[in-house]
């Protein structure tokens, strides 16, 4: 330590060591964005192959109509998710009434239920032929028109009942972690209760609800299973067709970049629009709501177990019934084999998305913000794809890559040369991970970035060793993150149909894969068995989501109490 | 911090091994099977879904003691899975669903041909391609399903009579994003010419009584609600629902039986170029077309055998005998793309 020579070098050292192990943090940044580039790639590639003649064709007869048909679909899931998320988040985070405690996590629970399966069960009650209908002309005569349920209307309800979840989810944690603190002062400087909504909680709560309407967004335009029950022609329905009817998937990675381009405008508007504005809080303690009275507290739970009602327990109960129905023929063994496979699947790629999640996230905040953001936005486009592209460009990334480099290798060795990659686990979970990357980045970074440096020193200062600052601050107030982003994908992994259908090795079958067998095949009643298991085994990993996002990190509760904004 | 993330990562991976060693474990067994086993196994790729076809090679597998494994996916993406994976493919046979995509498959050179005496005294000339690069395995007829109760037979004589004014706000269709519509209005094309064909779609959309449906059954329950009169469906969707009612008050009618007959397509399969087990691959392939396997392969979806020796079940020929158009089914394939831009002129969605 006296010798200045050896200190330099020392220092040195260190700082030649610190910079690599830096360095290292760009690997896992990197490895998803490449990840997720090989698909995009194949897509955005395919512009190199000029089809006049679908494109003409395009022009002539349908694209006014498709992107007019998207516009709408669009605006009108957008406009109803904000509305039925943020105030069903709002009355449950904030206020107190009647049936609160369990429309808390009940509201959660439509986000278990796939898309195609709420939109078949819905037009199966609400079309000509159906119940309702049925009910109408009896009451009212055949003349009396019923609204026009296989139009924008029927596919934007659907949508809002499947997708409002985000909102919610997003809001209702916002608005909780705002507590009523600034509420109370903007009351107190004479804002009524509905000033203080718009001027302080809405403002404050707007980058997590355009977080959770972008994800909806997403969905919406990536969507098939759903407008294809309605046969409501979209952008998503014309990159299909382009596939199955022209059989020209140039035609149709062309038409689904400029959906990737939509959907990268808008994020990055989102971005712009967002701007410098961050708010944080100061993690509140404990929660005091404003107690509804009479027909207040009335109408608000009528308003919620409506909602909860139509979205869930409608759907879930017509799928009961069609179970009840067809009787248990289909539980055979081979029927648990498709529970088993679709959890593990399941497990899997939610552990290994949040994994790469958390790597990434700790990367960005090891490199700082500026020096990876590219590489971290273009790893969650995967999310914005319809599933079947982005699953034809996956495969056809790895079958090159198993065909120009593993097979190369294997010849140089001498070995039989056959696929590692296409047809395999590996692949199958690589792809979910590409799909549902940015599912999972959201919560995981969220969480990343509450923890304040200022945490850590305070712990040691109080005498706290690394073991202990680990499991008391670190770990408390990550595993929420981690946990959401777990179970959001075990969610959506278990729902996912396209990827799963193209990429699944041989006896793979996943409860979602019997699912489209049978309605393939129109066989909607006996598809209601394997939706139903699906929409239990997914409610689980919903209800352990609220559950969790419910509790208070009491850690940082007290270790944070009056701290300011973070640096 | 570091160590956290190390503590973290460390339990996030040995949990992704758990269960990926769970998951391996899960298929390990099936493996050990295969190796024990001599014979060779087949590899299919199946449009056909698996409760229709699992029986069959289940009892292939009895008689012979050749197991077949396989996976089941929409024919477009099998047919993309096949020319991603080229020489690379495990896959022995594609079976699918409709000529139009046996046609692409073939088109994009995904098949060989298959000379065998078997296949030709099994399959007639029409439902083969020419090339013999693939075989239809069974028959699927499109054809009217009418409301009893609405409409006389008498009314009905041929899929071009749908457009008269008569049917006015009477007709149900599915949408013609599927490929049965698609194959239909291709033959239309090949045997009516491009101008008449255009003319008789549009007079379908303007006879219809609401926008397409998603799928033949909800038409037909269209046509049992009373939303319209008639539609245009596959017979085996009008099984399933006599099936369920043998009262249904829908009955089946043959269409242009004067000239050139009832609109049929195929299921059917085809031997891929890059096979690795050919000859027990064109084994099976010959065994399917068999009158044996021929009664099974059709009834399990009440379709007509492809084989002419082999009747259809009981319960399917009881909607008559009907003559069908023998246009080689190809023309379907070749048309298909010409068929779908007449419908998006004629505002078919």
């Amino acid at each position: 330590m006296t010798n200045p020579a050896m200190t330099h070098s020392v220092i040195q050292r260190e700082r030649r060591r610190h910079y690599w192990q830096a360095r290292l943090w760009h690997l896992p940044v990197w490895f998803m964005a490449v990840l997720v580039l090989m698909p995009v790639s194949v897509i955005v590639l395919s512009w190199g192959d000029a089809q006049t003649d679908i494109w003409q064709h395009l022009i002539q007869t349908q694209l006014g109509r498709l992107l007019e048909n998207t516009l709408i679909l669009v605006v009108g899931v957008g406009l109803w998710t904000l509305l039925l998320g943020v105030s069903l988040a709002w009355l449950v985070a904030v206020c107190d009434f009647p049936g609160r405690r369990w429309l808390d996590w009940a509201l959660m629970l439509p986000l278990a239920v796939p898309t195609y399966v709420v939109a078949f069960v819905f037009l199966a009650i609400t079309d000509y032929a159906g119940p309702i209908q049925s009910l109408w002309r009896a009451w009212l005569g055949p003349d009396v028109a019923f609204l026009p349920v296989r139009g924008p209307l029927g596919v934007v309800f659907i949508m809002t009942c499947v997708l409002y979840p985000y909102v919610y989810m997003l809001a209702r944690s916002a608005f909780i972690a705002q507590g009523r603190g600034l509420t109370d002062a903007a009351r107190l400087l004479g804002e009524g209760p509905w000033g203080a909504f718009w001027r302080v909680a809405l403002p404050m709560a707007r980058p997590a609800i355009a977080v959770g309407i972008s994800l909806a967004l997403m969905e919406t335009l990536a969507d098939f299973g759903a407008v294809a029950v309605f046969n409501y022609d979209t952008f998503t329905t014309a990159i299909y067709k382009s596939w199955f009817g022209f059989f020209n998937l140039t035609a149709a990675a062309q038409l689904a970049s400029l959906l990737l381009l939509f959907v990268a405008l808008a994020l990055f508007a989102e971005q712009k629009g967002r701007g410098r504005s961050r708010f944080h809080q100061t993690p509140r303690r404990e929660t005091q709501r404003y107690p509804l009275k009479g027909v207040q507290a009335w109408l608000a739970s009528g308003y919620c177990i409506t909602v909860f009602v139509v979205a869930f327990a409608i759907p879930i109960g017509q799928l009961a019934l069609w179970t009840w129905a067809e009787g248990a023929a289909a539980l055979d063994s081979r029927y648990w084999s498709l529970i088993r496979h679709t959890f593990i699947l399941g497990g899997v790629a939610a552990l290994a998305t949040t994994l790469l999640a958390l790597l990434v996230a700790y990367g960005q905040r090891l490199l700082g913000k500026h020096q990876v953001s590219g590489a971290v936005r273009l790893a969650s486009l995967g999310y914005a794809l319809p599933g079947s592209v982005l699953a034809v460009g996956i495969m056809i990334g790895f079958a090159f890559i198993d065909r120009e480099i593993i097979n190369r290798v294997q010849a140089l060795l001498g070995l039989e040369t056959q696929q590692l990659l296409v047809g395999t686990l590996l692949a199958l979970i690589l792809a979910y991970a590409i799909r549902f990357f940015s599912v999972a980045f959201g919560p995981v970074q969220s969480s990343l970035e509450r923890i304040r440096p200022s945490y850590q020193e305070a712990a040691h200062s109080l005498g706290a060793n690394q073991w202990r600052v680990l499991l008391r601050v670190y770990l408390p107030l990550l595993t929420p993150g981690l946990l959401t982003a777990a179970l959001l994908v075990l969610v959506d992994t278990m729902k996912e149909m396209p990827a799963t259908l193209l990429l699944r090795p041989f006896g793979w079958d996943t409860l979602a894969v019997r699912i489209y067998e049978l309605t393939g095949e129109g066989q909607w009643r006996r598809a209601a068995l394997p939706a139903l298991t699906l929409v239990i085994l997914s409610i689980a990993p919903v209800m352990l989501m609220i559950r969790q996002s419910r509790l208070p990190a009491r850690t940082a509760t007290t270790l944070s109490s009056g701290s300011g904004p973070k640096p | 911090m570091k160590q956290l993330t190390r503590t973290l990562i460390g339990g996030l991976l040995a949990g992704t091994t758990g269960l990926l060693l769970a998951a391996c474990s899960d298929s390990g067994d099936q493996g050990q099977a295969e190796q024990t086993e001599a014979k060779p196994t087949v590899t299919v790729y199946s449009a056909r879904a698996e409760h229709l076809i699992q029986p069959i090679f289940e009892r292939y597998t009895e008689e012979t003691g050749v197991k077949v494994r396989f996976i089941t996916d929409s024919a477009g993406a099998l047919i993309q899975r096949l020319k991603a994976e080229g020489s690379n493919t495990p896959a022995d046979l594609l079976l699918t669903v409709d000529a139009g995509n046996l046609w692409q498959a073939s088109q994009e050179g995904l098949f060989q041909p298959v000379e065998s005496e078997v296949l030709e005294r099994n399959i007639p000339d029409h439902l083969q391609a020419d090339n013999n690069d693939w075989f239809g395995l069974s028959v699927r007829a499109r054809t009217i399903v009418y409301s009893t109760e609405r409409v006389d037979p008498s009314e009905l004589s041929t899929y071009e009579a749908l457009a008269d004014d008569q049917w006015q706000g009477r007709l149900c269709l599915r949408t013609a994003k599927k490929v049965y519509n698609q194959s239909l209005v291709a033959t239309m094309i090949n045997t009516l010419g491009e101008e008449t064909t255009e003319e008789i779609v549009s007079g379908w959309v303007n006879n219809l009584a609401t926008a397409p449906h998603s799928n033949d059954t909800s038409a037909m329950e269209a046509v049992l609600a009373g939303q319209c009169d008639v539609t245009l469906v596959n017979t085996y969707y009008f099984g399933r629902l006599q099936k369920d009612n043998p009262e249904v008050k829908l009955a089946i009618f043959w269409p242009n039986q004067d000239g050139r007959g009832v609109h049929v397509n195929v299921s059917g399969a085809g031997l891929t170029k890059h096979a690795k087990q050919p000859e027990a691959a064109q084994a099976l392939l010959e065994w399917l077309s068999s009158p044996e396997a021929q009664e099974q392969f059709a009834e399990a979806n009440q379709e007509y055998p492809a084989n002419g020796s082999v009747e259809p079940s009981d319960f399917v020929a009881a909607w008559g005998d009907f003559k069908a158009d023998s246009v080689n089914v190809e023309s379907a394939g070749r048309l298909q793309s010409d068929a779908i831009k007449l419908m998006d002129r004629a505002g078919y969605r």
